[in-house]
């Protein structure tokens, strides 16, 4: 169903860290249908940028309108993947029950899940190839595994518009396309799909519009009209290597500034 | 037994469930740590509570120790939140204050209060039979038995209804947060059940084993578990083991009985640490020499595989030269060899090293692997 209102629009947004801005003032809007990456340094904000919208940070300022609703208002319709390293793997529990996590929200309160959700899981646990996997021990999934559950607990949230923070993150070239014809066919459906995106080559493939961010929105737009050296060189702190389209690609690692995801990891 | 001895371990029981239960959250969440914390912060409240209400034995003094230990709990993400410093170093910069505030005040105006740092530290359930609750005349059994049995239910309840939203917020706070789930919430709701369950525990077992219930089960649990419903079981399971074995060790040695039963918790968990199927030392030990042998073995197949069928393969292929071309010495190039021959990938042809079929597809494996 195609909506009136933009899917996501953000005004004036600003969040600090113990008064310390690591997103300034953001205006940006993405309109229904359309398959959004963000891209931008290490600690350029993008987490965070999608933690506000998702109200687990609060905002020093600014308003977030979702389908031209508060987000508590249109949170049914909402679905989010976190960063994967921000979770403990450890935790004693299994593949399917994560993917269970992503039916909460339905369920409400106190309500535990039950046979007809564990269906549900299943089934979304088979789009992402991982059906063999249901009962595996989180911690004993590959990284790229790892991911996928993350992405079937999106799936089953039936949402219009996801939130995904690097769903491409540790996993090899074919699982990369396989995911991201699931993203493909999420809009098909209909659905919004913004992602937080590292791989700058990838970028005019995978994505109809992006927003370059580095504390400040640096442009967002058609990938077309603002994925320019100029403006990723702005982003980036002129350290890029990008060629404009149909030249060949030179840039080998786009995420130089500050490394520091090795090291968090 | 005779029924004091009975209704120590049952206090001891009730004790050990209702500290593993919120205890397995707190492990969970990596704020062990916690425990300590509200468990001395709350003398504080304690003492702070007889100030305003003068006696010991009011229920409102559970409530005001309740309260400090929110108050820590909440210090101690205030301080967290500035960025500056850990978790652990947050809670360890947090109690010391609150707690010593707490004795200064013991020692400067309650002393003729009967509330001793010993009693703090060690509880004494060794009494615990002597409080005897009695209404219309009846005897009802120990007081700490149903003060303790009610926090257990609470506990108990809180975790049957919230165990869907618990679980969610402590694997994944944003997305619980973005369902709408109230993280922070169920964070403080926590810390108020550890709270209580810590005042009401401590006065029958000292703040000490408080910590060590609340701490060592989930601990122990948490090695053996792949599931959270089990870790749960398990803790209360080990809860219960070392509340009883604590007991009859006291006992036996004529010692304080919460003394042995924090000794106890320790030594199960140590023998777990070691012992644990998947996750003990033991297990991660021969997991490594298991793979040291079968690196080895391979390493023998792709040797072997390269100067098959090679004029030189007459001496390459003997266990002597092996410790020249593989690094290997004597004694150890002899044991893979009979590793290999006994797991059928290598065959003795009168002094020469043959690989079989079944070795060949090792080899081959090996190289593909790399
Ligand atoms: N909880 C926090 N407390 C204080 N500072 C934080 C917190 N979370 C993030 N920051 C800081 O905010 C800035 C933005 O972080 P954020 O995680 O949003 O970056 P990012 O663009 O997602 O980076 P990455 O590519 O590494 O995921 C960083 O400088 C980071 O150090
Ligand atoms: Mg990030």
């Amino acid at each position: 169903m195609p909506d009136a209102d933009p899917a996501l629009t953000v005004r004036d947004l600003t969040v600090a860290y113990n008064e310390e801005p690591v997103l300034w003032d953001i205006d940006w809007t993405v309109p229904a249908g359309t398959l959004t990456g963000i891209v931008g340094p290490n600690g350029a904000g993008k987490t965070t940028l999608l933690q506000a919208i998702l109200g687990i940070e609060t905002p020093a300022a600014g308003q977030v309108r979702i389908f031209g609703q508060s987000y508590e208002a249109a949170r049914d319709r909402v679905g989010y993947v976190p960063q994967r390293g921000s979770v403990d793997w450890d935790f004693p529990t299994d593949a399917l029950d994560v993917v269970l996590m992503g039916l909460y929200g339905r369920l409400g309160w106190i309500r535990r899940p039950g046979a007809e959700e564990k269906e549900e899981a299943h089934a979304a646990l088979e789009q992402v190839g991982m059906a063999d996997y249901a009962d595996r021990q989180i911690s004993q999934l590959s990284g790229g595994q790892q991911q996928r559950v993350f992405l079937a607990r999106a799936l089953v949230q039936e949402a219009d518009l996801y939130f995904m923070d690097e769903p491409l993150q540790g996993v090899d070239a074919t699982t990369e396309r396989a995911l991201f014809d699931l993203l493909r066919t999420l809009q098909q459906r209909d659905c919004t799909v913004v992602a937080v995106h590292h791989d700058l080559q990838t970028v005019p493939e995978y994505f109809d519009r992006v927003l370059l961010l580095n504390v400040r929105r640096i442009a967002s737009g058609p990938v077309e009209e603002v994925f320019t050296e100029e403006n990723l060189r702005r982003t980036y702190g002129g350290r890029v290597g990008f060629l404009r389209k149909n030249e060949s690609p030179i840039s080998d690692s786009a995420s130089a500034p500050n490394r520091k995801e090795e090291s968090r990891a | 037994m005779s029924l004091p001895q009975i209704e120590i371990q049952l206090v001891a029981t009730v004790v050990a469930v209702a500290c593993a239960l919120p205890g397995t959250f707190l492990v969970l969440r990596r704020m062990g740590m916690m425990s300590d914390a509200i468990s001395h912060a709350i003398l504080l409240g304690i003492v702070v509570g007889v100030f305003i209400v003068g006696t010991l034995h009011s229920p409102l003094l559970i409530v005001a120790a309740a309260l400090t230990g929110l108050l820590t709990a909440a210090l101690v993400e205030t301080i967290n939140s500035t960025g500056q410093v850990k978790e652990d170093a947050a809670i360890g910069l947090v109690f010391p204050v609150l707690f010593s505030i707490g004795v200064i005040l013991i020692a400067k105006f309650a002393g003729d209060m009967h509330l001793d740092t010993d009693a703090v530290l060690l509880g004494e359930l060794a009494f615990a039979p002597f409080n005897r609750l009695t209404a219309f005349g009846l005897d009802f059994g120990p007081r700490a038995l149903w003060t303790m049995g009610g926090v257990l239910v609470l506990n108990a309840l809180f975790l049957a209804l919230f165990y869907k939203e618990l679980k969610l917020a402590t694997f994944d706070p944003g997305l619980a947060a973005s369902l709408g789930f109230r993280p922070r919430v169920l964070h403080y709701a926590l810390m108020g059940l550890v709270s209580l369950t810590a005042v009401s525990a401590f006065d029958a077992v000292g703040s000490i084993l408080v910590v060590a219930l609340m701490v060592g089960p989930p601990m122990t649990a948490y090695l053996l578990s792949d599931r959270l419903e089990w870790m749960i079981s398990l803790s209360a399971a080990f809860g219960v083991l070392n509340a009883i074995a604590g007991y009859w060790g006291a006992h036996l040695l004529d010692v304080s009985i919460a003394g042995t039963m924090a000794t106890t918790t320790g030594l199960v968990f140590g023998l777990v640490l070691l012992g644990a199927p998947e996750r003990g030392l033991i297990a991660q030990w021969r997991r490594t020499r298991r793979q040291k042998w079968q690196f080895a073995v391979k390493m023998l197949a792709i040797h072997l595989r390269q100067h098959e069928n090679t004029p030189e393969a007459a001496r390459e292929c003997q266990v002597d030269h092996l410790q020249e071309h593989l690094n290997w010495d004597g004694p150890f190039a002899e044991r893979v060899v009979e590793r290999a021959v006994s797991r059928g990938s290598v065959r003795r042809e009168n002094g020469h090293l043959r690989l079989t079929d079944e070795g060949r597809e090792v080899a081959q494996e090996a190289a593909t692997q790399t």
